[in-house]
């Protein structure tokens, strides 16, 4: 057995791929503050450091040095895992994201798509758990909301992604990338682009689509049993699901690490991905600042009602481009 | 190869480890002054008088029933999908009965008024 290409590379990977996500969480909250404070037309942090840079590094000293609480009415083991539940699989999605030219960023498996299925139906328990768990009110009604609204969008989006895996006909994402696209099929992809940005945004239960932690109805829905650590894991998972959905759409909608040289130079290509993750987070923040909070039925009825219908007459749409113009 | 997969095993350990250490690091480094009223659940200053166990609305086991049929439906394209570049017509006229069975249930659960939420 070939232990160093099998084990040694793999781990070394892995925990640079790890690094490099939890510092990018850090600096995603600071750059989330800052450019809501300037939304707002205010500073936002600037205290901790030069222009707040120390500010995520004190936040999280701050979080790990709290008291850890565990009250009496919670269903113990399951309160406890579940906020590395909801932390762990937003890590995980990234092993088969390629970032440079015919390399992704931990395992060169085939099933690229379904791994990231896969690993996004694991995303949904532990909010799930987490609400249900606390056995609070708050929190079971913010669960509920969530099971609800997670289980709705992951069908358009589902549907989305099966429209772009016709298109590719190939269930690798290195593959997607690497394969040359005709001009129509970039065009057809961009069409769809904004309605599955919807999806991603009610999927990470993000703003405008937070209601499972709406905190004029629900103080902070399903996370308010949760303190301390407990607490930032959920923020965590929160922010990472950002950058790796944000990646996620890179791949599939902007040519992922694709860019002037990228084939040549292979280190421009996983800058050229981040370039394109920090644009797409940005947007992320952009909504929040400026789009106001749906009601609850108008947010399911849309899906339902709109988007459902929409992701399927996309679907045969793509099938008959794909077999009728390829 | 089977042996490909191994990195994403190394990584799924790798992983839960990780969470593992943050559970279990701040229980370490944090103080414990506990009291009875920090472990009491949180009503807002209200004092609780019942727990969470409780009946809500049927309309979410709905949506999760309704959900099972669609998310079905998706799993069963994926195989097609990735196949339909070789197999071109063929394969779109035999995915047409199905669509066309699960289009007649989605109008129906429409005009049922499944879809609307709060009704």
């Amino acid at each position: 057995m070939d232990w160093l290409n099998l084990v040694v590379f793999p781990v070394i990977r892995i925990v640079v791929l790890f690094v490099v996500l939890l510092t990018g969480f850090a600096y995603l909250t600071l750059l989330e503050r800052k450019l809501l404070g300037r939304f707002q037309v205010r500073y936002g942090p600037n205290r901790a450091g030069k222009f707040g840079l120390m500010q995520p590094l004190a936040d999280a000293v701050k979080a790990l040095f709290k008291e850890e609480i565990i009250p009496n009415h919670v269903d113990k083991p399951i309160y406890v895992i579940a906020p590395a539940l909801a932390l762990v699989p937003a890590l995980l999605i990234w092993a088969v994201i390629p970032i440079a030219s015919g390399m992704p960023a931990v395992a060169d498996v085939s099933i690229g798509f379904l791994w990231i299925l896969a690993i996004a139906g694991v995303e949904g328990y532990g909010i799930i758990l987490a609400g249900w768990s606390s056995n609070n009110n708050y929190s079971l009604l913010g669960a509920l909301r969530s099971s609800a609204q997670m289980v709705s969008y992951e069908l358009p989006m589902g549907m989305f992604l099966v429209s772009i895996l016709i298109l590719a006909g190939d269930f690798s994402l290195v593959n997607l990338v690497d394969n040359a696209r005709p001009w129509w099929e970039w065009i057809w992809l961009w069409l769809a682009f904004p309605f599955f940005f919807i999806c991603i945004l009610a999927e990470t239960n993000r703003s405008p689509f937070d209601l499972p932690e709406t905190e004029n109805e629900l103080v902070a829905g399903f996370q308010t049993e949760y303190g301390g650590m407990k607490f930032a894991l959920f923020m965590m998972a929160e922010y990472t699901n950002m950058i790796t959905t944000s990646a996620i759409m890179a791949t599939l909608f902007f040519g992922g690490w694709r860019g002037p040289f990228a084939e040549e130079i292979v280190w421009l290509g996983p800058i050229y991905l981040l370039a394109k993750i920090f644009i797409l987070l940005c947007l992320f923040i952009w909504v929040r600042a400026s789009v106001s909070r749906p009601r609850y039925d108008q947010l399911m009825t849309f899906c339902w009602q709109f988007l459902l219908p929409l992701s399927i007459g996309y679907m045969v749409i793509s099938a008959l481009l794909a077999v009728f113009l390829k | 190869m089977a042996i490909d997969y191994l990195p994403l095993l190394i990584m799924i350990v790798l992983g839960a480890g990780f969470g593992a250490l943050v559970l279990i690091l701040p229980a370490i480094l944090g103080p414990k002054e506990t009291n009875s009223q920090k472990l009491e659940p949180y009503e807002s200053g209200i004092i609780p008088f019942s727990d969470a166990r409780r009946r809500f609305p049927v309309k979410y086991y709905l949506v999760a029933m309704l959900f099972l049929i669609f998310d079905i439906e998706v799993i069963f394209l994926y195989p097609w999908a990735a196949v339909l570049r070789d197999l071109r017509v063929f394969a779109l006229v035999a995915m047409a009965p199905f669509l066309l069975v699960l289009l007649v249930g989605f109008i129906y659960e429409w005009k049922k008024g499944a879809l609307k939420w709060g009704e």
